[in-house]
């Protein structure tokens, strides 16, 4: 490794020998790939007509894999070298950027947030913009309330928490209990939903939160376990897993959003629109998320939101000091759930239906992908992550185009391009020149048609589903992250005080502090 | 009486695969202090790997002897599995050493949700049934009692026993071993003196991985049907038992293993199979909460 961060600063006769050791590295990575790939990818188990599995080769997938692991280990390595080590100091172009990012997109997020149904409205018209308020905006807005929630524990206090979608869980059940049992009202459960997750997340916290970082992290993804499984099996009280339907929707003083004489609607003397009572959902989430955003924000100012932070870095500096960390993890745990349990309220009253299956691990792990791609105790990034995260998929679950291009052997093929493009760009100049007019001969043979499907067609992806992917690239998000920035591709966020000045080591780079 | 040996027996079984599962985390937790959370997927990978290979070894190499057909199956899962974590430690937890404390658990969080996913996609969601191994039953305790033992339980006992004192051999006899139990002291005095720090993490990802292949070969041997989804649970649980047993500690993670197993068997048999998970989860809590250092485990030192 250091010899070749040495010579990428010096001569092009180095270059070569450096090249063959790339090559030499790359082609033991496209080995390894064939080796991993031989039982899984190689061969695919299906079963016949009379439950019999029987193992079908796929002998171009492997072939497929190999080809990217040998170019992408050949633009990693390079990649990496000389760059890895010693971290660069930030260009001041990028300095720039976050500082006018951190500055101006705050406000003007805001306003688009706020005008945004209007916009669509106007733009598209009551039928087409029902979906962009309910699918985007609402759905999102959902899940940055979650990340911001999540935040406050993991974010800003550094405790992990991995079942966070248990205080959601709470949350939704409360309101749908509450509501189809004794007829409460919404807004009278929003408040009870977050109290009573708050109460579980004090019960599950006091004799918890005296562990260490990881433990903690288990004994949460345990509790959340446990309470979807008492969700499932306590048929009498939950509904089981047949779940909780016809939870009463939600209200405006009183005015029920339906087409009826004393509906909202028809209160305000106008025509019946399913989108306003998307419109109304859309603006309450708005203001929940934005209220938890400025709660923890204003927290984070107080003593205790320093405590957090001080706690995150070093806990046992804390202690040294004098701060009570078990009340502190507490207070942050406890808040966190609240905000889970209004978020969990509010999904049960958008939903009108909840079963045991929306709160699943996988739920949590997504909310706290969110949180760490954001950049851990980041409010703009960690809003930022959820947009593009929740957004992206949801739109690519639309895209038709993806899928006819996925199951025609382009969408790999191009992929495959791609990696192989950027593997020759990081070793050399020339042959990625060449390469580039290849590709762009393939392409234009292509469209010409002058190249036979039957190559293509060793790309093909039939059953190609984006939602499917969606877990793979989650997970593979938070590795990649971790390895490169583990502090935050959007933004990050170091402590917001210093004595006299930010000293060189951050808290980054630090490794002690066991929380 | 007849039930409760029958229980014991299906108990033990049980706990045998938790144990060779747990034995990967708290083996790892012991030489870089880090929940390998992605231990279970690695383990259901594993039971897939077994269950292709044994189709390929069944259907066109039309090996019939039972026996030799599992055998190859262990050593290629075990080959094979050892290959995954040796690349899933170089890609996802190697560079992290020195980051900050949360990164290897985030890190392995994520590769556990890719790994499960990745299955998913490349063998589908459904349900991979395999025809019954090991069918054949002996009737314990004579005509008069309704006791039976499998040949599979038999095969996995005795498997695990094996193995486990292979394995025992291996931390305590060999060079190798030895330099992992200096790792596991201190990492840096140990590489002040010579020992290859990189080298023997990987190679406990490896044993690690190893140990999970036959638990998933087994698994897959004893229950007849692997899903994408199998590896949360038993590794969950599996870590239950290194907890239990304490972490760090081999014979711990093995007794706890067997606990598990038991507790889980007997909770379902006695109780209710409903809430058999809640039972796990809740030792795995109140463990933790009163007892951090297990039955066999050294109290943690916090160094500063």
């Amino acid at each position: 490794m250091t010899a070749i961060s040495q010579t990428s600063a010096v001569a092009e006769t180095v270059d070569s020998a450096k090249l063959a050791d790339r090559i030499k590295d790359a082609t033991a990575a496209a080995l390894l790939t064939v080796l991993l790939c031989v039982p899984i990818i190689l061969l695919h188990a299906d079963a016949d007509i009379d439950g019999v599995l029987h193992a079908n080769p796929r002998p171009w997938a492997v072939a497929i894999f190999a080809l990217l692991a040998f170019f992408g280990r050949l633009a990693v390595s390079n990649a990496g070298a000389g760059v890895k080590k010693e971290a660069r100091p930030e260009s001041k172009i990028a300095a720039t950027v976050r500082a006018a990012t951190a500055k101006y997109l705050p406000p003007i997020g805001l306003v688009v947030l706020f005008v945004y149904p209007f916009v669509l409205l106007t733009l598209l018209g009551s039928g087409r913009s029902l979906k962009w308020v309910d699918s985007y905006g609402i759905q999102i807005l959902i899940y940055v309330m979650l990340a911001w929630g999540l935040n406050i524990v993991v974010g800003l206090a550094g405790l992990l928490d991995l079942g966070y979608v248990a205080f959601y869980a709470v949350g939704a059940y409360s309101y749908a209990l509450l509501a189809t049992t004794f007829g409460l009202s919404f807004w009278i459960c929003l408040p009870l939903a977050g109290i009573l997750a708050a109460l579980w997340g004090v019960m599950l916290g006091f004799p918890v939160l005296r562990l260490r970082g990881d433990y903690l992290a288990i004994v949460t993804l345990a509790f959340g376990e446990i309470i979807r499984s008492v969700l499932v099996n306590w048929v009498a009280f939950t509904g089981g897993g047949a779940g909780i339907a016809s939870i009463p929707k939600i209200t405006f003083f009183n005015l029920r959003f339906a087409d009826e004489p004393d509906g909202f609607d028809a209160f305000f003397h106008l025509d019946y629109s399913p989108l306003h009572g998307k419109m109304f959902l859309y603006y309450v989430i708005l203001c929940l998320a934005l209220i938890t955003n400025l709660v923890s924000m204003r927290l984070r100012r107080l003593p205790i939101g320093r405590a957090w932070e001080a706690l995150r870095e070093d806990e046992i500096a804390c202690r040294s000091l004098g701060i009570n960390t078990t009340n502190t993890k507490l207070t942050a745990f406890a808040l966190g759930a609240f905000f889970g349990g209004l978020a969990g309220s509010f999904f049960s009253v958008r939903q009108g239906f909840i079963s045991p299956e929306s709160f699943t691990f996988i739920e949590s792990a997504t909310i706290l992908a969110i949180v760490v791609l954001g950049g851990m105790g980041s409010q703009i990034g960690v809003a930022l992550a959820a947009v593009f995260l929740i957004g992206g998929f949801e739109l690519l679950r639309e895209l038709d185009f993806l899928r006819a291009i996925m199951s025609s052997g382009t969408g790999v093929f191009v992929i495959c391009l791609g990696v192989v493009v950027f593997g020759v760009i990081q070793s050399r100049k020339l042959a990625a020149q060449v390469a580039i007019v290849l590709i762009a001969a393939v392409f234009a043979l292509r469209s010409f048609q002058l190249l036979p499907d039957a190559i293509f067609d060793k790309f093909a992806m039939p059953d190609f589903d984006p939602a499917q992917y969606r877990g793979l690239l989650f997970g593979l998000a938070m590795v990649v992250m971790m390895v490169v920035r583990p502090r935050g591709f959007i933004s990050t966020r170091s402590p917001s005080i210093f004595l006299k000045e930010k000293k060189a080591v951050s808290g980054s780079l630090v490794k002690e502090g066991h929380g | 009486m007849d039930n409760f040996i029958q229980q014991l027996i299906n108990g033990l079984t049980l706990g045998s695969v938790y144990g060779l599962i747990a034995i990967g985390y708290t083996m790892v937790y012991g030489i870089i202090g880090m929940i390998n959370f992605a231990h279970g997927d690695v383990f259901m990978l594993s039971a897939f790997i077994a269950l292709l290979v044994f189709l390929v070894l069944t259907q066109v190499f039309g090996i019939t002897s039972l026996p030799v057909a599992f055998l190859i199956v262990l050593v290629l899962g075990m080959v094979l599995t050892s290959a995954w974590n040796w690349t899933i430690e170089r890609i996802a937890y190697r560079p992290l050493r020195g980051s900050f404390r949360l990164a290897p658990l985030i890190s392995a969080i994520g590769m556990s949700t890719f790994l499960s996913n990745f299955v998913q996609v490349a063998q589908g969601p459904r349900n991979k049934p395999v025809p019954p191994m090991f069918t054949n039953i002996i009737h314990v305790g004579g005509a008069g009692h309704d006791i039976t033992l499998q040949y599979r339980q038999i095969v996995i006992m005795v498997v695990t026993g094996l193995l486990l004192f292979a394995f025992w051999w291996l931390v305590q006899k060999t060079a190798l071993g030895r330099a992992q139990r200096a790792c596991e002291q201190d990492r840096k005095m140990a590489a002040l003196i010579g020992v290859d720090v990189d080298q023997t993490i990987s190679i406990t990802f490896v044993i690690g991985a190893a140990l999970a292949a036959v638990a998933g070969a087994m698994y897959m041997m004893y229950y007849g049907v692997v899903n994408f989804s199998d590896g949360f649970l038993p590794g969950v649980k599996a870590f239950t038992a290194a907890v239990l047993g304490g972490i760090g500690s081999l014979p711990g993670a093995v007794l706890g293993g067997l606990m598990i197993g038991l507790i889980e068997v007997f909770w379902a048999a006695y109780f209710s199979s409903d809430y058999k998970d809640v039972a796990a989860f809740s030792i795995l809590a109140i463990t933790l909460i009163f007892m951090p250092s297990g039955i066999l485990g050294r109290p943690e030192i916090e160094k500063v």
